[in-house]
Formats: structure tokens, C-alpha cells, sequence
């Protein structure tokens, strides 16, 4: 039990997506305007993980060395067409505001390194822990991100107004300020990661 | 830091100028502009300076302990940030800007690169493009002239985006300040006082203002409104913050390259991008966004314009 633990809490911090490995950056910058954004994105990757984690790890053996990248977007893109049509059906806001990037999933470099660097080589369970903390990680720094995003950017959170009279940095809510938000954060966890050491 | 290597440009010789004794040099030369801006624009002018100021200095004071440096709030660098920046707002802004501003100056601009001397782009550009970019509608709420009472007006070169023709503003009006603007850039007499000192004493080059400037006259001549060499050259230079860009914020010294010939070449791409923004951006104005271009480009043009070194080929 206690190494399922280990598995599933790697992903969030010590080998957290975003701010250790620096995976999936792509869709992090792009998604991260509103918090309502950020949870819909952070759902949908989690949701694609976990499934490609699981089937990838059931197949390790039978899959052919040299063609193992092909079969794996092939499950990755499986799963992330279920994810976009469940959300087109249940959420069509939701998939408007994010988009191109639903189909993305399927190009994210923490599906694929997930799949190729852990998953091809461990156990079904282990894998599940594995896709599951790994999601979760990437779901929280998404959290982070679009709420500091949204609340200086747009002066809002979820969409609700916080303080009434804040005049809100427009810059935020642009790409520079993702680049901004996410370089500083960033250095801020190394900061936190040398302090540590 | 166990090597630490001064890059500069040789030859290496001594010389009993300091930073703290240049920056200073730098905040004289400006108070005449100053003066003007608030003799212009009124007492809120002073307001955004001195905020800007005081806030630029507290925040490099609690960033400089923060990170366990050596607190050196009185080389006067800061200050000179603080003070170009709020040189480059308009005269009645809500009094948070200049502190906002200021903070990012300092913080992001300078102290998050590792201080003085470490930074890729102008602090106090960057406070103004950040104030820019976040709050725009601030930061193009000019006040008129002359005129205490905030009747709002637009910029020479904001009407001339526009499309709407120039009335009443002679070439004297833009020269002496009497127009709408930042509190810094409207009073050319005073910026070119303050530009003389630094001249004077050594501090500036000729090579990066004067390639700026006329560049952007040259470019804004010949690509005129009515055709081919039908531009109004000397109403580019005085309005917008040229004078001031060209004199005060293109030619810092750690922003800027090193060696003559690369000088002459950030003054050409200065100009060019201020020009082309001018003509045919979306801004009306272009001069700290073609600053901050360059800046990023300095490290490259240090590579290429490296002096030959002496009895080589």
C-alpha cells in the first residue's frame, strides 16, 4: 500500500508535469485564462492519462518494440476522442472556450512521456497510481496558474467578480502574461527545490 | 560567482567615475525636465514623480534583503528607475500606477535578472510596457497643457493615427511642451539642457541618440502621408518620447552594446522600429517598444561588433 502511495504522490510534487519536469507547457500557456478553464483542461488530461496509463501498461508485452510510439498515440487519441465527445455532449461551453486544445491532448508530452517512460515498463496498478498523481499534478498547477491568471488578469474567479473596484492588469490575461506567470512560478519551486537540498 | 569576469570593451583604463557618481550625474540632468513637467502639467505631475521614486527605492530596499544582497539604495540607480519611470506616465494617473510600475521596474525588471548590471531590458521601459499593456486605458488618458483643471487630450502623434488633422500646435509649442503627453517627454528644451550635461561631461555617446533620431527623421521623411519625401520630419522628432528615449533610456549603459560600431547599429534598429511602428503599427508610439527590441538584441550585436584585438587580422 504504502508504495501505491509513493507512486501517486510523485506526480504531484516531486515530479510534478509542469513545474519539475516542464511538460505540456503548450496547452498550460494557452488554457490557463480563467480557473474554470484550467479545472476543465486539468479534468480531461487527468481523465486521458489514467485511461492511456492503464491500457498502455496491459499491452507493454504484446506491443513490438519499434512500432510501440504509433500503438501508443493510437491509445492516447482513442481516449481523448471519448474525452472531447463527452464534453461536446455534457459541456459544449466548456469545449468551446478551450478549443483546439481538447484534440491537443493527444500531442501532450505528458501522455506520451507518462506512456513511454514509466507505463511500457510497470505494472497495471502501478501505472493507474502512476497516471493518476501525475494528472493530479498537472491539474493543481493548472489551478494555480489560471487562478493567479484570472484573478489579477480579469479580476475575477470562476467568473465572479472578488473585489469590486480592482482595476485588473489586462496584460495577465494575454500569452505574455502566461509566459510571465509560469517563469516566475517556476523559479519560485526551484527557489523552494535549492532551499530544501 | 567564483570567476568573476568583467566583460567590457578595452582598452581597460581607470577612471575615478563611479556608479553611484554617474547615476546621480543622470537624476541632475533630468531635474530640469522635471521642473518643466510640473510647471506643465501641475502639481500631479509631482505626485507621480515623487511616487514613483519613493516606491522604486522601497522596493529595491525589501527585494535587495529579501534576497540577502548588499543594500544599495544609494547608488542611486532606483532612483533614476523610479524616476523614469514616472517620467514616462501621464500627469494624472490613479496614484496606485506609479507604485505598480515602479514595483515591476525593480522586481521584475532588474532585481529577478540578479541587480544592477545583470538585467537584458531597461527597468523602467519595462514598468511603462507593463502599465502599458495592463492598463492601457490609464496609460492614454493625457491631460491638456497649461491647464489645471484635467481636461483630457490626445497626443500629437495620437491625433495624427487618427486621421484627424493637427490644429494650432507650431513646431514651437512641441519644442517648449505644449502639448498633451507623459510628464518627461513634452518639454524638448529641457530634455536637450539635460542631454547637453551628460554630453558635457562624457557620460553619452553621440552614437546611439544621434542615429536614432535620424533615423526616425530620415524614415518618417520619406515615407510621408502624401507619397515619397513629403513627411513631416521635424514633427516626428519633437513629439512622442523620442528626445527623450533617444537620449536618456537607448543610451543605458548596461542595455546597450558595448562597442562603437554596435552602438551606431542600436541606434539604426531603434530608429527603424520606432519609425515603422509610427507609420504603420497600431500604437501611435513606438519609442519604448523599439528600446526594448533592441535591448534583446544587444547581447548578439556585442558578439558580431567585437573589436579586432590589437596586431591580429
Amino acid at each position: 500500500m504504502k508504495k501505491f502511495v509513493k507512486e501517486f504522490l510523485r506526480g504531484i510534487i516531486k515530479e510534478n508535469p509542469t513545474f519539475v519536469l516542464v511538460l505540456g507547457l503548450c496547452p498550460t500557456l494557452a488554457v490557463s485564462v480563467s480557473l474554470t478553464n484550467g479545472i476543465g483542461m486539468g479534468i480531461a488530461a487527468t481523465f486521458v492519462l489514467l485511461g492511456s496509463n492503464v491500457i498502455i501498461s496491459l499491452i507493454r508485452n504484446f506491443v513490438p518494440e519499434r512500432i510501440r510510439i504509433p500503438c501508443y498515440i493510437v491509445v492516447i487519441a482513442t481516449f481523448v476522442t471519448i474525452t472531447e465527445l463527452v464534453m461536446k455532449a455534457y459541456s459544449p461551453a466548456l469545449n468551446r472556450a478551450l478549443g483546439i486544445y481538447v484534440p491537443l491532448i493527444v500531442v501532450n508530452c505528458i501522455v506520451l512521456g507518462r506512456a513511454e517512460a514509466y507505463a511500457s515498463k510497470a505494472t497495471v496498478v502501478n501505472s493507474f497510481m502512476d497516471g493518476l498523481g501525475m494528472g493530479i499534478g498537472f491539474t493543481l498547477a493548472l489551478l494555480l496558474i489560471s487562478a493567479i491568471r484570472e484573478f489579477l488578469g480579469a479580476g475575477k474567479l470562476l467568473g465572479q467578480v472578488v473585489i469590486k473596484g480592482f482595476a485588473p492588469a489586462f496584460v495577465l490575461g494575454m500569452p505574455s502574461g502566461a509566459l510571465l506567470v509560469i517563469g516566475l512560478l517556476l523559479g519560485f519551486f526551484n527557489l523552494l527545490n535549492k532551499r530544501k537540498a | 560567482m567564483k570567476n568573476k569576469l568583467i566583460v567590457s570593451v578595452s582598452p581597460h583604463l581607470h577612471k575615478d567615475e563611479s556608479i553611484n557618481k554617474i547615476m546621480w550625474m543622470v537624476v541632475l540632468s533630468l531635474l530640469p525636465v522635471g521642473i518643466a513637467g510640473v510647471i506643465i502639467f501641475g502639481r500631479s505631475a509631482l505626485w507621480v514623480i515623487g511616487l514613483g521614486i519613493v516606491s522604486a527605492l522601497i522596493s529595491e530596499g525589501i527585494l535587495q534583503i529579501l534576497t540577502k544582497r548588499k543594500v544599495t539604495l544609494f547608488d542611486g540607480s532606483a532612483f533614476l528607475t523610479g524616476l523614469l519611470l514616472a517620467y514616462n506616465l501621464p500627469p494624472q494617473v490613479p496614484f496606485w500606477l506609479p507604485i505598480v510600475g515602479s514595483f515591476f521596474a525593480i522586481a521584475i525588471g532588474k532585481q529577478i535578472f540578479g541587480g544592477l548590471g545583470q538585467n537584458i531590458f531597461n527597468p523602467a521601459l519595462a514598468g511603462r510596457v507593463f502599465l502599458m499593456a495592463s492598463w492601457p486605458k490609464y496609460m492614454t488618458t493625457f491631460t491638456r497643457p497649461l491647464n489645471y483643471d484635467a481636461i483630457t487630450s490626445a497626443t500629437p502623434l495620437a491625433i495624427l493615427k487618427e486621421g484627424r488633422i493637427l490644429e494650432n500646435i507650431s513646431y514651437w509649442d512641441l519644442f517648449l511642451g505644449k502639448r498633451g503627453g507623459c510628464i518627461g517627454e513634452v518639454c524638448i528644451l529641457a530634455l536637450l539642457l539635460g542631454a547637453a550635461l551628460l554630453f558635457l561631461k562624457g557620460y553619452i555617446s553621440w552614437h546611439i541618440p544621434l542615429t536614432y533620431i535620424f533615423s526616425v527623421g530620415t524614415l518618417t521623411y520619406v515615407f510621408g502621408p502624401k507619397g515619397l519625401f513629403t513627411g513631416d520630419w521635424l514633427f516626428h522628432i519633437l513629439s512622442g518620447g523620442l528626445i527623450l528615449g533617444a537620449f536618456f533610456m537607448a543610451t543605458d549603459y548596461v542595455t546597450s552594446p558595448l562597442t562603437r560600431k554596435g552602438q551606431l547599429i542600436f541606434g539604426l534598429g531603434c530608429g527603424l522600429l520606432t519609425a515603422v511602428i509610427r507609420l504603420w503599427g497600431g500604437y501611435p508610439e513606438g519609442v519604448s517598444y523599439a528600446i526594448l527590441m533592441m535591448n534583446a538584441a544587444t547581447p548578439i550585436i556585442d558578439r558580431y561588433t567585437k573589436n579586432r584585438i590589437y596586431g591580429t587580422k
